[in-house]
């Protein structure tokens, strides 16, 4: 388990002092694949670079397992990182790299050579133990950077941005794979990444970060489904966004008034909020209905219609002001086919609207 | 298509071996000329007032090694040859490794640093070395000898009554040609180190190498080319050098390129300066091919 408490990384002095990091605190449990996910300048890696040891904060805590671990060099924690330019020795072999961790702990050579092959396997690298590092293909030096990190048995793997250097297919393909070796090796992952859908797909718990703030931690669907505020709303998926009047809040359900006129029951704010006035209301493209203007919660006209192959896009001009994006699932059987100008209306069920904290 | 294609490369080959014929030219009479002609040299007689006799002799090159004992006339190895020869392999060797000792840490200290300030600290490093090679030797020489700064100082502080004799020893001959070439061997460490991916010193320590393993495992063997190249760089000009020991050897501390200067100038034996040139040539050659072979080897690994 990794404890990290306030901890906050100022760069420069003075006039030109920059807070990568701004009073983080999270806690991170063993066996777990936690991911930061955040917009590049947000501070994840910075976070990251803490944890292994290669920047100092100036203020805070980290412990794992109860241990400090700020007093320890790098070479002396129980952690490994798999560094988005992978840094394979280019002097070595793909053995020789994956050996490396564990010659520098001082392990027996029979012990060495064993979880070398061990490592080979699992990463699906047997083959190519001999060949240097630069004959080997982008993802391929992936998968020796994740052995060779993996090899020492840390109690912590840390990965920045492995994936982003590899192509799209490779990348899916690579998602599943190191979900597969996280459960299969029990070792924490705290993964950083900037895309979204890495980070759905992969984690136990995602936790959004920005300017140097850790903005909200969730599981992928709690994250998605109910982003806190407007930041997390805007960066993970798409969202619409209306103003809406908060009538009053009873529990997780807030009763309000869409500039329509029409009433709904919306999700409440996470940890408090408003409890009247003005808010703001966040509904996915995906969870809201297109339908006839008739009876329809609010109204609209169609201004532009996106096919995208498995879904389309209908972009609709409120009458309120403001535009509102739906978006459908297409099927094979479609018969009606909407036209540009077309006066539809919106609906969508209660609790489907999520309050925005700010 | 491909005949065209062709065509085009062989027309660009041609092209490319024409830009080469100015340096070609200065090549074959500038050097392949005069080397040429220092060989058939050696193989002559000594003329009386210098220069050479059209007579062909092995004399010369037999002297490099081995004189005629004046009173006995038996062969003898030339001990006064073997003592410059073996001081000028000795002293430039270790010049190279007191420049390597010197220069590595500052070729590492200038790459570590910011890219603009990487500049104005090589900038430091070349600034002396376009300064005239004999004011800085004299330089040195007014900095140690025995009524120079360092015994002033010394013995105006009160640690030595009498000043050290530092001039004209072999001290001063290394002290005065690491000073003179170590920019030869900070240059080129420094440019395999500014290609060197500073990530992989942090893999190294996040893979529990310690900082003298990082050196040892890491960064050495990767910016070994440039040490090599630079212990070349260093080695080769101190075997020929001339001035340095000059001045700072005041004639008691010959080396190779001094007999050399000594043979074709107050000894007038010409033949025997055109031998010990070639040798000095070969011993080069030798250390070049160690060169070619160590790095070779490596440059096949480094990027």
């Amino acid at each position: 388990m990794i404890e990290i408490e306030g901890v906050t990384k100022i760069f420069g002095v003075g006039a030109e002092a920059f807070t990568a990091l701004d009073d983080v605190s999270v806690t991170i449990d063993a066996n777990e694949f936690f991911t930061l996910l955040g917009p590049s300048g947000c501070g994840k890696t910075t976070l990251l670079r803490v944890i292994a040891g290669f920047i100092d904060p100036t203020r805070g805590r980290v412990t794992l397992d109860g241990n400090n671990l700020l007093n320890q060099p790098p070479y002396a924690r129980p952690v490994n990182t798999v560094f988005q330019s992978y840094a394979l020795f280019p002097h070595m072999t793909v053995a020789q790299n994956i050996a490396f961790g564990l010659e520098m702990l001082g392990k027996p050579g029979s012990e060495v050579t064993s979880t070398v092959d061990e490592m080979l396997a699992l990463v699906r690298m047997t083959e190519m133990a001999d060949r240097k590092t630069s004959q080997i293909s982008g993802g391929q030096q992936q998968r020796v950077a994740l052995a060779r990190a993996l090899a020492p048995r840390p109690k912590v793997l840390l990965l920045d941005e492995p994936l982003s250097a590899l192509d799209f297919k490779l990348r899916k393909d690579m998602q599943l794979e190191l979900k597969r070796l996280q459960s299969e090796t029990g070792i924490t992952f705290i993964f950083v990444t900037h895309d979204q859908d890495e980070a759905l797909t992969m984690s136990n718990r995602i936790a959004v970060m920005n300017e140097g703030r850790i903005r909200q931690i969730g599981g992928p669907r709690d994250i998605y489904d109910h982003p806190a505020e407007r930041f997390v709303a805007d960066f993970i998926g798409d969202t619409n966004f209306l103003d809406v009047e908060l009538l009053k809040v009873e529990g997780e359900q807030a009763h309000i008034r869409l500039p329509s006129g029409s009433e709904v029951v919306a999700r409440a704010a996470q940890g408090g909020g408003r409890t009247g006035g003005e808010v703001t209301v966040a509904i996915r493209p995906e969870h809201a209905r297109m339908d006839e203007a008739e009876g329809a919660l609010f109204q609209g006209a169609l201004s532009n219609v996106v096919y995208v192959g498995t879904d389309t896009h209908y972009h609709i001009d409120l009458d309120s002001g403001g535009q509102f994006i739906v978006r459908q699932q297409n099927q094979p059987d479609q018969r009606h086919e909407r036209q540009v100008g077309e006066r539809v209306g919106v609906n969508f069920g209660a609790g489907i609207g999520q309050i925005l904290k700010d | 298509m491909t005949d065209l294609s062709a065509a085009r490369n062989r027309r660009d080959r041609n092209t490319r071996w024409l830009l080469l014929t100015p340096a070609m030219l200065v090549l074959l009479f500038a050097a392949s000329g005069p080397l040429l002609i220092v060989l058939v040299y050696s193989f002559l007689t000594p003329g009386d007032y210098g220069g050479v006799e059209w007579q062909f002799s092995l004399q010369a090159w037999t002297n490099v090694l081995a004189e005629r004992d004046i009173f006995t006339d038996e062969w003898q190895l030339a001990d006064a040859h073997l003592t410059v020869l073996w001081r000028s392999i000795k002293l430039s060797f270790m010049t190279a490794v007191l420049a390597f000792i010197f220069g590595f840490p500052t070729a590492y200290f200038i790459a570590t640093r910011p890219p603009r300030q990487r500049d104005i600290y090589m900038l430091l490093i070349m600034i002396p070395f376009w300064t005239n090679l004999l004011i800085r030797t004299f330089a040195i020489m007014e900095l140690i000898r025995n009524q120079g700064t360092v015994n002033t100082l010394l013995i105006a502080m009160g640690v030595i009554d009498e000043p050290i004799q530092m001039l004209f020893t072999e001290f001063s001959l290394l002290l005065g040609m690491t000073y003179v070439y170590l920019p030869l061997m900070i240059l080129p460490i420094y440019a395999s180190m500014e290609r060197f991916d500073f990530s992989l010193v942090e893999a190294g320590y996040d893979l529990y190498a310690t900082r003298l393993q990082v050196l040892r495992k890491i960064i050495f063997p990767l910016v070994k080319p440039g040490v090599v190249a630079g212990s070349i760089l260093v080695f080769v000009p101190c075997l020929g050098a001339y001035v340095t020991p000059r001045v700072l050897g005041g004639g008691k501390q010959l080396m190779l390129g001094n007999l050399i200067e000594l043979q074709f100038g107050q000894l007038r034996n010409w033949p025997l300066g055109a031998a010990l040139s070639l040798t000095l040539l070969v011993i080069v050659m030798i250390a070049l091919l160690f060169y070619v072979r160590a790095v070779g080897r490596e440059g096949e690994t480094n990027v």
